[in-house]
Formats: structure tokens, C-alpha cells, sequence
């Protein structure tokens, strides 16, 4: 039998969740030594409530999700036998394994699960706001590394200018034009100078951790009550909707940039695919000599969209000080640029795609600061991997060929493509 | 509509690409330009539609003066032009690269493909062309995607139709059809440049043909002139177009390539299972359309491909799957495709890049030791035999034109003791004058005893040299023949179309 390479990817897909799916009942399961009661928690506050909380005997658990994911691991190949997509047995089969894996992680314990993922929902905003600023730059071909820059001088100028005015609106205003301003540089050396993007990203992210790092010294610490010491956004809940169990208090009792963040998602992802923009935006992010020769001008809609990323990126940086903590903090933004930026390219450079990767970030970082103060029996240093191994098991089995916009960092102009 | 250009300038620093180029195309008239790789031509069309600004010139439309910018202003005068490095997105379908630049968007901005959709459909009919509006280009083959091209200009009601160099990537087949086009484009009233340096197309469309030489107009012509008397013009001096050849005498075999399968990294199969034989004293061309697995199969006689399996002997003794040191001393010359890339050391001096292959042994050094003035005397010896055009031995190889890069290439590469000669497009870009020295080293080496393996896409150039021709079609040798089939044979066997033999 010859096996096209997508073939291939997904019968690699299957095999391995099937070989996980053994590991986690012998591991999860025969050699889980004490069995204790494991209770997951699904009300948080003022939802109306279907089920308080589910207690379960924690080895039984561990044995019926595994044997869930191996019953599903099958079902995922019978559809491979028949060259079927298996996107939806992946999402249930690696949900199973989670759930043996919580199983046993947390037996005797309680997980709060609707806090779970709640949490992990804020964990992501700004990993998507990152990654969707990524998406701008890199789908018209501009590689854009300095998103954790972006996120980092938004989320100053946000905490400072709340601070300053005492009004979270003024904060949530300037993020974004202090995500704008880093954008114009990088689109002012990346475009019109050719620099290669790739230092240049770099060279941006150490000169906004310097300048805040300094201001943060000079102003922020001996002035505190003045500068640093800004409202925070409260919660909107939305009527009704924010009733539902389990989902309201997890989407709809957020404040408003996570509504902001729904909107911009669903708005570029729209956009991208399906308007006259889009359909320029990819073009000149894959092939823009043909771009320009049908009289579509390269550098200037570049330029557009980087700015824009800065915008969207500012949003998101506004997130760490008026959206959670109100006072900034010395480089609190603490890599989650490239975080969102790991997540652009595990999102395929897709716009939900990258929210997917992010969510996943997001839930494996919450699980992991959950399971620290309950108490697991992994040291906290592995929890503290586990994103980044989900990713890469994510990425060898279940995502395959990655495919960048073919122009994605090299610079365009007419003279030098001919 | 008639197109004017008038003293047309352009320069790339010291060079000088055009040089004050006037012509004239006529309404509905199909007007070639003919001349050589590197004369100007494509420069003076990407100036036309605007993709270049000229230094001086002005250009007119139906005798009245316009300025031509972008290629949005040239698109609007009614100039279209099919590029010979297509300018399609290979990841959007054929609606979605037409209307690029022209969208029609319902509310919200939308776009709105049905228009274009009826409107392809409509002109692939009127054609014969078979273009699916919603197929991905890069799944289409090159000739199709070239009739993508060719609609989009239509479509977007293009009087004048630049064609540069649109052969170049297309099966002797797909070029009868495409001249068959371009005869039918004209009786509808589309006047049509056409850019090319194959002599017989010129003379089987062309109303007039102009002459480009170093940027320069040098003649007209009418396509009753004989190709000895194009080909003149063109290279400035009389060019002899056939070749002395002697009979064949094959003797032993010196290459013997059995059961040869090449994979890229991700597990494709790029050369499928291929048995070739080359004897001693003969020319076995490989001939083939672009990207049918000539590159690989070529680099993997050198070992240069990492996933192979099969057998690779030269003169008896398996080398595949050592290394390309191994390959190179028992005997096998290597004419890569791209000699920039993969055939010479651009910044170092052609004395260097004459012994990359032998730098580390007698007479040329010694352990850690290196004897430049060896090198240097050797060098001089080298520019001699393969009459390299250079100021000294010293200069970067860089500043060479291409045909005396491919002599460095050639001089390194026949100055070792050599069994087989592996030259894969040698003469790609070359000006004749080069070509024709290139050709006469293959048959000399061919008739000093050695096998040659010949890849090539220039039927022109598999005529002239071969003795027998393989084809190969996606990765697979479909067949072997003999130089004697007919053209129009060989360019069905290219398209993968075999004959059953009486």
C-alpha cells in the first residue's frame, strides 16, 4: 500500500494515540498504587446549576478514561482505513487521556473544573492576542518576533496611563497605540530598510524590556501611588447567557477584552479567508511580485498590517495590567510573545487554528498551576514542561506539515526581483 | 492597437540592459522579439507593463504618449502580459488569482468569485483551454497554469499581449497548442509580443521579428529569413547550427544504473525504479519536461541525495550510498544545472574554483600545505584549453560572463582522469557562441571513449548530441529510443504519452 504523506501523518496520528492511550492505563491505571476518591467541581458562582460536582473512585476513573481513549484510538483508525479526516477523534481521545491523567494526578483530591478552565481561558487572552498580531505581520509576509515587545510596552503604557487618569478606559485606550508604536518600527526597518527580521524582532523585544525596566526603576517604584497603581477592569456578565452551566462563568462573565478578543478573532479569521483584503494580504505574503504586477501595492498594504498587529497586540498587553493586576510589573509579560508566537506556527499560521494552540497553552499552564497547590505526585519543575511537551507531541502526531506564507521575512522590492 | 516604444533606456549600475530600443507593434500584428539570454529582452517588457521605470524613452499607445507606472497603468492602457515566472499564487485557485487586483466584494467586503467563475468558464470554452475555476494552481500543470495567465489577461481586455519567453517550460506539444492560440488571439484582434529565442516558433507565427543584441536593436526581419540568417543577427557573427558528428562506437559500459529509486525527506518518490545504461563513446540524452526527476536523478549519480536505493555502478564498481568524494574519483564529471549555485564558489578566483575537487592533492598540495603558484600555472594552462575570457587567473570567478563560468565548470571538471561526463542542462542561459563549445567538448569527450549522460529540456540540444534518448516522465524512464524518432514522437513520449510499437 502507498501511503500519501498526509496519510502517513495521520496514520502516525493514530498509532500514537493508541500507544498513549496503553501507557495511560497501565500507567494511570495497574500501577496507581492507592485509589482514592478524585471529585471534579462544575459551579463557580452564580450559574444555574445541573451538576454541583462528580466524585469518582480515582483508579476506576484512570481505567475507564484510558479504555475510552483506546476505544477511540480505534475508531480514529477505522476511519484512517477509510482516508477520513480524524480531527474529532483527536480532540475526544487526547480529552480522555487528560481526564485519566487528572484521575490520577488528583486522587483523594478535589479539581475545581469550571475554575480550570476558566483560568485557563484568561491564561490565553494574551497568547491570542499575540498570536493574532502574528497572523497580521506573517500572513503578508513579515515575520514579526517582537510581538513580546508589543505586549510588554502595551501593558506599560496601559498600567500607567490607568494609573495616571484613575480610569481604566484611558488605559485600554493608549495599549494599543503603544503596540502601534513598536509595530511602526518594525515595520518602518523591516519594509522600507530590508533589515532582517528576524534580529530586528529581537533587537526591538531587548529595547522595550530596557526602556520599561528603566522607567519601571525611575518612576514606577519611587512614585508608586501616582504611576503604578492603576483600577482594574471589573467583569461583565452577559444577561442570561452567563447563567449557562459550566460555559457562562468561563465565557460570558469576563471583562471586556475577552469580548474584544472574541470579536477581533472571529473578525480576522472572516476577513483573511474571505474578503478582498484577505485575499491581498495572503498574496503578498506568498507571492508578492504577482501581487504587484496586478497592480496591488506590496509595501503599503505591509505596512497597513503591521500596524494593525500592533493594534490588536496592544489590546492584549493591556490585558496583564488593567485587565488583571492594574500595576505593572518588572518584564511581567515573562515570554508569553513567543509563547504566542510558538502557538501562531502550531495554528498553522490559521487565525483559529492559533487560538486552539493557545487554549491548549493556556489549559496546560492552569493545569499545571492547579495541580501545584492541590498537590500531584509529579515535581512542579515537569508540570511546569507539560505545555511545552504537549506541543511537540501535538505537533509530530496530530498536526503535520506546517507550511509558512512562502515570503514570510523577505523583504520585497521590484528592482531587486528581477 | 498599436504599441510604441521610443529610445527606451534602462541601466543596472555599469550595466547597460537596453540601449535606446525603439520598435513598433502593429494592431493585430504578432511581433517577436528575438535575441539571446541576457540581451535585454525581458527587461524592455517589464518595463512596457511597468513593473520597471526606464532611464529615458517614452512609450505611446495608439500614437498617443502614456506613462506607464505599475503594472495597474500598463493593465489599463490594455497591456497584459504572461510572465515567464508565472505570476500566480500557487496556493490560491484559478477565481482567486484572476480576480487579485480586480475583486468584485458583495456587503461586508466579501468577495464575490461568480462573476469570475462564468466569466473563466466562459474564455476556457471560446479557447478549448480546460481550466477549472476552483482548482489550486499548484496542482495544475505548467501549461495550464500558463493558460491561466493568458485568460486573466483576456479578462482583464488586454489588447496587447506580451508573451516572454512562454515556451521555455512547455512540452514540444503544449507548444503547438500554445502557437495555435496565439495565431487565434490574433484573428480576434489582439495584437501579441512574443519574446523568445527559439528560432523555428519565431518563424512559424511572427508577422515581424526584431532583433535584440546587448541591448541594442540590430535588425528586422520577416519570418521568410532562413535561422542561419536570424541566428546571425542575433549572436552578431555566422553561426553554424548543425553539428559534426561521427557514428557512434560504443564499447563497455561504464554507467550502469539499476533499479534506481530516489525519495525526498518525506518519503515521495522522485525517480521511480530507473534502469540506465551509458558505454563507453556514446551520448545518452535524458530528455523530459522540467521537474519530471532529471534534477534528482542527476544528483544522485553524484550521491548527492540522501534517501536512494538501488545501484549505481561506474564501470563495474557500485558506488551508491558512499560518498561524492567516492563518486567523483572513480570517475564521474558533474555539470550541475544551476553552476552559480552549485557549480562554482561565486567569491572565490577562478584559480581556486578550478581545483575545489582536487585542492588537497599532488601537485596542488600536501598534507596541510598548499602551492599557489602551482595552482596559479595550472590555472593558466586550464584558461587555455577552454579558452576562459578573463583578465587573470586571480579574479573572482563572479565577474565572469555565464558562458565562461560554465568553462571554469567544464575545465575543473574534464581535468581529472574522467569515465563518465554528467552534465545536467549545460547549456542553460549560454549565448550561442558558448553553446556551441560546449557542444563540441561533449562529442569530443564522447568520441575520446568516454559516456556521456546528457539532461536536458532543449529538444534542439537532444537532436544535436545524443545518440540514444531516454524520457522521463514523473520519475520514471518511460522509454529509450533511438536519435532517429521523429519530434513530434519525442514530445508525446515527454507528455507521458507511450506508443504502442508496431
Amino acid at each position: 500500500m502507498n501511503l500519501t504523506p498526509i496519510q502517513l501523518r495521520r496514520r502516525r496520528g493514530v498509532f500514537s494515540m493508541a500507544i498513549l492511550s496503553l501507557a495511560s492505563l497501565i500507567g494511570f491505571g495497574f500501577l496507581q498504587k492507592n485509589t482514592a476518591p478524585v471529585t471534579f467541581r462544575f459551579v463557580l458562582e452564580k450559574e444555574w446549576v445541573a451538576i454541583h460536582e462528580w466524585t469518582l473512585d480515582s483508579r476506576s476513573g484512570s481505567y475507564g478514561f484510558s479504555a475510552a481513549a483506546l476505544l477511540i484510538s480505534l475508531w480514529a483508525f477505522f476511519q484512517f482505513r477509510r482516508d477520513k479526516k480524524v480531527h474529532v477523534q483527536s480532540a475526544l481521545g487526547g480529552f480522555s487521556l487528560l481526564m485519566a491523567f487528572m484521575c490520577w494526578a488528583a486522587s483523594g483530591k478535589m479539581i475545581p473544573f469550571t475554575g480550570l478552565l476558566q483560568g485557563a481561558l484568561l491564561l490565553s487572552v494574551p497568547l491570542i492576542f499575540g498570536s493574532m498580531a502574528g497572523v497580521l505581520c506573517e500572513r503578508s509576509g513579515v515575520i514579526n518576533i517582537a510581538i513580546e515587545g508589543q505586549l510588554l510596552a502595551s501593558a506599560f503604557a496601559a498600567g500607567v496611563v490607568a494609573s495616571l487618569t484613575k480610569n481604566t478606559t484611558w488605559g485600554l485606550l493608549v495599549a494599543p497605540l503603544a503596540g502601534a508604536l513598536i509595530s511602526l518600527i518594525l515595520a518602518t526597518f523591516a519594509i522600507k530598510f530590508s533589515i532582517d527580521q528576524v534580529i530586528l524582532g529581537f533587537v526591538i523585544n531587548v529595547l522595550v524590556i530596557g526602556m520599561t525596566n528603566f522607567l519601571y526603576k525611575k518612576l514606577l517604584i519611587p512614585y508608586q501611588n501616582t504611576w503604578n497603581s492603576g483600577p482594574i477592569l471589573k467583569p461583565i456578565e452577559i444577561p442570561l447567557l452567563s447563567k449557562i452551566p459550566v460555559l457562562g462563568p468561563i465565557f460570558f462573565s469576563q471583562t471586556i477584552i475577552v469580548y474584544l478578543m472574541y470579536a477581533i478573532v472571529l473578525a480576522i479569521h472572516f476577513s483573511l479567508f474571505k474578503t478582498k483584503w484577505g485575499l491581498r494580504t495572503r498574496a503578498i505574503g506568498e507571492h508578492p511580485t504577482a501581487a504587484d504586477s496586478v497592480g496591488i501595492s506590496v509595501n503599503s498594504l505591509r505596512f497597513k498590517n503591521v500596524i494593525i498587529a500592533g493594534l490588536v497586540a496592544g489590546i492584549g498587553g493591556a490585558y496583564f495590567t488593567v485587565g488583571a493586576v492594574g500595576a505593572f510589573g518588572k518584564e511581567m509579560t515573562a515570554g508569553k510573545g513567543f509563547i504566542a508566537l510558538a502557538a501562531l506556527i502550531f495554528g498553522r499560521w490559521s487565525p483559529l487554528g492559533a487560538v486552539m494552540a493557545a487554549l491548549l497553552f493556556g489549559f496546560a499552564d492552569n493545569l499545571q498551576g492547579i495541580l501545584s497547590i492541590t498537590g500531584t505526585p509529579i515535581p512542579s519543575e515537569f508540570m511546569l514542561m507539560a505545555p511545552y511537551i504537549a506541543t511537540i507531541i501535538a505537533v509530530t502526531g496530530f498536526v503535520g506539515r506546517v507550511r509558512a506564507p512562502a515570503a514570510d521575512g523577505i523583504p520585497y522590492s521590484r528592482e531587486s526581483s528581477h | 492597437m498599436s504599441v510604441e516604444l521610443r529610445a527606451i533606456t534602462k541601466t543596472f549600475g555599469a550595466l547597460v540592459a537596453n540601449d535606446a530600443i525603439s520598435l513598433r507593434v502593429e494592431d493585430g500584428e504578432i511581433h517577436a522579439i528575438l535575441g539571446e539570454n541576457g540581451a535585454g529582452k525581458s527587461t524592455l517588457m517589464n518595463i512596457l507593463y511597468g513593473l520597471l521605470q526606464p532611464d529615458s524613452g517614452e512609450i505611446s499607445v495608439d500614437n498617443k504618449s502614456v506613462t506607464i507606472n505599475a503594472p495597474s497603468d500598463a493593465l489599463a492602457v490594455g497591456i497584459g502580459m504572461v510572465h515567464q515566472h508565472f505570476m500566480l499564487i500557487p496556493v490560491f485557485t484559478v477565481a482567486e488569482n484572476i480576480v487579485l487586483g480586480h475583486e468584485k466584494t458583495k456587503s461586508l467586503g466579501t468577495l464575490d468569485l461568480s462573476q469570475a467563475r462564468a466569466e473563466i468558464a466562459r474564455i476556457s470554452k471560446e479557447f478549448n483551454f480546460d481550466v477549472d475555476p476552483d482548482a489550486v494552481v499548484e496542482t495544475l500543470p505548467v501549461g495550464i497554469q500558463q493558460r491561466v495567465e493568458v485568460i486573466r489577461a483576456l479578462m482583464y481586455n488586454a489588447k496587447v499581449l506580451i508573451l516572454d519567453e512562454p515556451t521555455a517550460v512547455l512540452t514540444p506539444q503544449e507548444t503547438d497548442e500554445l502557437l495555435t492560440v496565439m495565431k487565434r488571439l490574433k484573428s480576434q484582434g489582439t495584437s501579441i509580443i512574443f519574446i523568445t529565442h527559439k528560432l523555428r516558433e519565431v518563424q512559424a507565427v511572427a508577422d515581424r521579428i526584431t532583433i535584440i543584441r546587448r541591448g541594442k536593436v540590430v535588425g528586422t526581419a520577416l519570418p521568410s529569413a532562413t535561422q542561419e540568417e536570424l541566428a546571425t543577427q542575433m549572436v552578431g557573427r555566422p553561426v553554424v547550427l548543425a553539428l559534426n558528428k561521427k557514428h557512434p562506437a560504443p564499447g563497455r559500459s561504464l554507467l550502469a544504473i539499476k533499479d534506481l529509486t530516489v525519495t525526498d525527506n518525506r518519503g515521495v518518490e522522485l525517480v521511480k525504479n530507473i534502469n540506465l545504461e551509458v558505454r563507453a563513446g556514446e551520448i545518452v540524452a535524458v530528455a523530459g519536461v522540467q521537474g519530471n526527476g532529471q534534477t534528482e536523478l542527476a544528483r544522485a549519480i553524484l550521491n548527492l541525495e540522501p534517501h536512494c536505493r538501488g545501484e549505481i555502478q561506474i564501470d563495474g564498481e557500485n558506488i551508491l550510498g558512499r560518498s561524492v568524494s567516492d563518486a567523483i574519483h572513480s570517475g564521474v564529471a558533474f555539470v550541475p544545472e544551476s553552476r552559480e549555485l552549485d557549480g562554482l564558489i561565486s567569491s572565490f578566483s577562478i584559480s581556486e574554483n578550478l581545483i575545489l575537487d582536487v585542492f588537497d592533492k599532488e601537485p596542488y598540495g600536501k598534507k596541510l600545505a598548499m602551492f599557489p603558484s602551482v595552482v596559479r600555472s595550472e590555472a593558466e594552462k586550464r584558461i587555455q584549453e577552454f579558452d576562459i575570457r578573463t583578465q587573470s587567473v586571480t579574479d573572482p570567478v563572479s565577474s565572469l560572463s555565464g558562458g565562461n563560468k560554465q568553462k571554469v565548470v567544464l575545465a575543473r571538471e574534464l581535468s581529472r582522469p574522467v569515465k563518465v561526463v554528467v552534465a545536467s542542462q549545460p547549456t542553460r542561459g549560454l549565448d550561442v557562441g558558448s553553446i556551441e563549445f560546449v557542444h563540441e567538448r561533449m562529442i569530443a569527450e564522447r568520441d575520446a571513449g568516454r559516456g556521456v549522460l546528457l539532461f536536458s529540456t532543449e529538444l534542439d540540444e537532444v537532436f544535436a548530441l545524443a545518440d540514444r534518448i531516454a524520457v522521463m516522465y514523473k520519475g520514471e524512464i518511460i522509454d529509450i529510443v533511438p536519435a532517429t524518432i521523429s519530434r513530434s514522437d519525442l514530445g508525446l513520449l515527454m507528455a507521458g504519452v507511450k506508443q504502442v510499437k508496431a
